[in-house]
């Protein structure tokens, strides 16, 4: 089946430019196509009438690298649920219906270019942390700590996270917390996370607030646009966690 | 070109062992006056630029994407193997060095093989000690599972994303050197040039993809953990990003090209739709546990399959294999899959698909065990196609998916260029013909966390550690060439854009190339790829400008490669007249059909020299087996 929609979406040629709106029909589009698949169409069609293409971050587009996203009519990865931009099918859309799209916004996601933003603030929380501290060959035999299952699943529900930003992007104040949570929940629940649990909650959330991320008002719009499904519970284990480190933890 | 494996003497089972004794140290105060370029974050590039810069060596690494952490490698799926025999049924290292040998046909080297297997072991102490969530027993010991038909359970898994569990993992160790100021990470840089001093790797050449600034780095060595480069095909189950171009450039720079025409072609993917499909999405192998896969028996028959009764359909796979029936290995299925779409008994509307039927296994066990077992695979069907497995047959046909060719290295990982090495699915790996399922996770990382760390010594301790300047003619030749590069494709303002001609190649190379060869294909593909080269570079439109973020003018520069390195796999398909693994020359089949290896002639490795403006020159690695006898592979 083939549909035709109102394309609205926001340019801008750099960093420092103004943005604006700009509109395109889609021309008839097939619906068992992805979103982006739209867009790359769109893209062929501006680059041989000489207009420049639509700059947008994409590259497995299966659903697990985190590099696409995009807000498409308020929704970042648009309306469908735990479905990432390039995972969406235009079969969610009918005849006539105009799309708005933008870029992920926030004060700590620098645009680039269209709907290309820098997420590279993620990094630094991560350096700050997100990891074990254990050196290649150093570790031991893999079945010497157990964990029980039920543990390792949930370790799993927040490992889960691809890192795309659409938490950020929902959030009235662009808290990162549900990024940050999933991480500190992934090492805090498992063994071999336990000697540094308290540093790094204390150092990721303070990087976290420094870079210019809000706080979480429990509005859990964060939840409801996460393309995995990823809980706020990992928010609550997050404040925790910080808590225990900074007033019953030595670390500074 | 000269071509010395340098596989260590001794036992099989004691060479590594001898190998890192015998290797050449750099003293631990000498390593931070060396500096390493690391291209690509994948499994090999994280892992190898961590464990690097754990050692002390100045690490710079380099990524395409925004972030290391979105690397393709972060795609696979189903596990990684090792040989820990947790489950007690029969695993051992010798096992799963010998299943690999088997699985490659016979066209891997025996030392390397028997090395994976037993660094595979450290590879799962190393992720668990990462905080990897590995899936578990009730008891908290990790859990196993058999993969791609293996006879034993030695798959490690984190539900269906153990690559993004483990790449996750190798990022974290990565960012961790970053935080102590070991590594420097360029993200959204693509290499364009390697730069060579005196025939040694000394440095490449980037483009800042944000800027389209081109930036010189300089180095001790190069180290290329790029990936593979299935998008030659333009469809393929790899990222939109993932290509040939810093292995082609190493290439024409010297760096011989081993097997490039062993593509591995994966049986269970979704079907293309339509023109504009920008991606193939495979679907995991272990559906064909329970999928019976069946097509029309009258070609044309277009009726919806649940209307087709069961005397008009047509089990090929359980027909002709009875052993084996619907879990045959890859190639077998995909290639069946092909004939059968090649006798215009191929499904929906295209004609190019066949059914994987789950109904029986359903009556038989009832729809909630199947809804438990695939309920996520056949989300992410319905997800893709709109429709549900539960109620009508899946729809599925074969997609390029891993390419077990790549850059020749010896034992040390070392190119043929020196101070160049190659790892991961960039090399040419020890997988042979055919890459055994969750294989590739255990070989890029066995690459970077265990064995590049331990050669490279080899290489530096030789290697004078006063800086290379960065300002040295080599790099500013090397940067007007890839300057030159960029300005002609901006310049050429044709009418065809660059997918097109992607689209086009790609159908080339499927048609004439893809899941079986044969000498008129492979000759006809050698005029087309020309041909359409030759109008590439006269008729491409790239819009946008230079010094800019221009995605378009990236992928040109990509495709250009591309259309370069066809026709490598061409030739050197059609060079091998023999059928093994992954590549079936149609002459060369056994008279019921089947793949006829010929070890007499072709039990070596193809290794492609690159010439300025004449033939490539083939030179041979030639294989012996000592541990396994090369036996024929028989599934009836």
């Amino acid at each position: 089946m083939k549909i035709n929609l109102t394309l609205k979406i926001r340019r801008q040629s750099s960093p420092d430019e103004k943005g604006q709106f700009r509109t395109y029909p889609s021309g008839p589009i097939s619906t068992d196509i992805s979103f982006l698949e739209m867009l790359d169409i769109l893209n062929e069609r501006l680059t041989r009438e000489g207009e420049e293409p639509v700059a947008f971050d994409h590259d497995c587009r299966e659903g697990i690298c985190g590099t696409c996203g995009a807000v498409v009519n308020g929704i970042p990865h648009g309306p469908a649920k735990k479905t990432t931009l390039c995972q969406l099918h235009m079969r969610h859309f009918r005849e006539g219906d105009t799309l708005v799209i933008e870029p992920f916004r926030a004060r700590a996601f620098k645009l680039e270019k269209d709907l290309v933003v820098d997420r590279s603030a993620f990094d630094r929380i991560i350096r700050e942390g997100g990891y074990v501290s254990v050196n290649t060959g150093s570790a031991p035999e893999a079945n010497t700590i157990p964990v029980p299952q039920n543990i390792a699943e949930q370790a799993m529900n927040g490992a889960e996270c691809i890192g795309c930003g659409a938490c950020v992007a929902a959030c009235p104040n662009a808290s990162a917390m549900l990024f940050v949570g999933a991480k500190i929940s992934q090492l805090a629940l498992l063994p071999q996370g336990g000697p540094e649990r308290s540093r790094r909650a204390l150092a990721m959330v303070r990087k976290m607030d420094e870079l210019g991320f809000g706080n979480c008002g429990n509005e859990r719009e964060c939840e409801a646009a996460c393309p995995k499904g990823i809980s706020i519970r990992n928010i609550a284990r997050m404040n925790r966690e910080f808590l225990r480190a900074a007033i019953c933890s030595d670390e500074e | 070109m000269k071509l010395d494996a340098k596989i260590p003497g001794g036992p099989l089972a004691e060479k590594w062992d001898n190998h890192r004794f015998a290797s050449k140290l750099v003293s631990p105060a000498n390593r931070r006056k060396y500096e390493i370029i690391v291209v690509g974050s994948g499994l090999a590039g994280a892992s190898a630029a961590a464990t690097l810069a754990e050692q002390g060596y100045r690490i710079k690494n380099f990524c395409l994407q925004d972030t290391p952490r979105r690397s393709h490698s972060i795609a696979a799926q189903g596990g990684i193997n090792a040989a820990k025999n947790y489950r007690n049924d029969g695993d051992s290292i010798f096992r799963l060095f010998h299943d690999t040998i088997k699985g490659g046909d016979f066209r891997a080297r025996e030392a390397n093989v028997y090395r994976l297997a037993q660094i595979s072991n450290r590879i799962i102490d190393q992720a668990v000690a990462q905080g990897v969530p590995f899936a578990r027993d009730y008891g908290g010991g990790l859990a196993n599972r058999s993969f791609g038909g293996a006879q034993v359970s030695r798959t490690f898994y984190a539900r269906g994303q153990t690559g993004q569990q483990l790449l996750l993992g190798a990022y974290g160790a990565l960012m961790r050197q970053v935080k102590m100021g070991k590594v420097e990470v360029f993200p959204r840089r693509e290499m364009l040039e390697l730069v060579t001093i005196g025939g040694e790797a000394r440095g490449i050449v980037t483009r800042n993809l944000l800027t389209g600034e081109l930036e010189n780095h300089a180095a001790h060595a190069v180290v290329l953990a790029t990936g593979g480069y299935g998008n030659v095909y333009c469809l393929s189950t790899n990222a939109m990003s993932s290509n040939v171009s810093a292995i082609w450039r190493a290439h024409k720079k010297g760096a011989g090209f081993a097997n490039p025409s062993f593509v591995q072609i994966h049986p269970t993917c979704i079907p293309v739709h339509g023109e504009h499909q920008s991606k193939l999405t495979l679907m995991s192998e272990s559906l064909r546990n329970d999928g019976r896969v069946w097509v029309p028996k009258t070609p044309g028959d277009k009726r919806p399959p649940n209307q087709i009764p069961e005397a008009e359909r047509d089990y090929y796979l359980e027909r002709k294999y009875p052993a084996f029936a619907n879990l045959v290995p890859r190639d077998v299925a995909s290639r069946n899959a092909k004939e059968q779409c090649d006798l215009g008994k191929g499904v929906t509307e295209t004609g190019l698909a066949v059914y994987l039927d789950f109904a029986a296994a359903i009556e038989r066990d009832g729809a909630e065990a199947i809804r438990k077992k695939y309920g996520n695979l056949f989300e992410m069907y319905e997800r893709i196609t709109g429709r549900d497995p539960m109620r009508e047959p899946m729809t599925i046909y074969p997609a390029v998916h891993y390419t077990m060719g790549g850059l020749w290295v010896d034992y040390d990982l070392m190119t043929t260029l020196p101070g160049l090495y190659a790892l991961g699915e960039a090399n040419f790996s020890d997988h042979g013909a055919n890459r055994l399922g969750a294989s590739a996770l255990m070989q890029g990382l066995a690459d970077g966390y265990f064995i590049l760390p331990a050669t490279i010594g080899n290489y530096l301790a030789g290697t004078s550690s006063e800086p290379v300047d960065p300002g040295r003619e080599e790099f500013k030749q090397a940067e007007r060439a890839a300057a030159e590069r960029t300005a002609r494709l901006l310049t050429i303002k044709g009418k065809r854009t660059v997918d097109d001609f992607h689209r086009e190649l790609g159908r080339i190379m499927w048609d004439h190339c893809g899941i079986a060869r044969n000498c008129e294909g492979l000759e006809k593909a050698q005029t087309l790829i020309p041909a359409l080269r030759e109008e590439f570079w006269h008729n491409l439109v790239v819009p946008g400008r230079g010094p800019d973020l221009n995605q378009s003018l990236e992928r040109a520069g990509r495709v250009a490669d591309f259309l370069e390195f066809a026709e490598l796999i061409v030739e050197d398909a059609l060079a091998r007249e023999e059928s093994c693994g992954c590549h079936l020359r149609e002459e060369c089949r056994t008279e019921e059909h089947e793949a006829r290896r010929d070890d007499e002639h072709f039990s070596h490795v193809a290794v492609w020299e690159h010439r300025q403006n004449e033939r490539p020159r083939l030179n041979l690695e030639h294989l012996s087996f000592e541990q396994v006898a090369p036996g024929r592979r028989s599934y009836k």
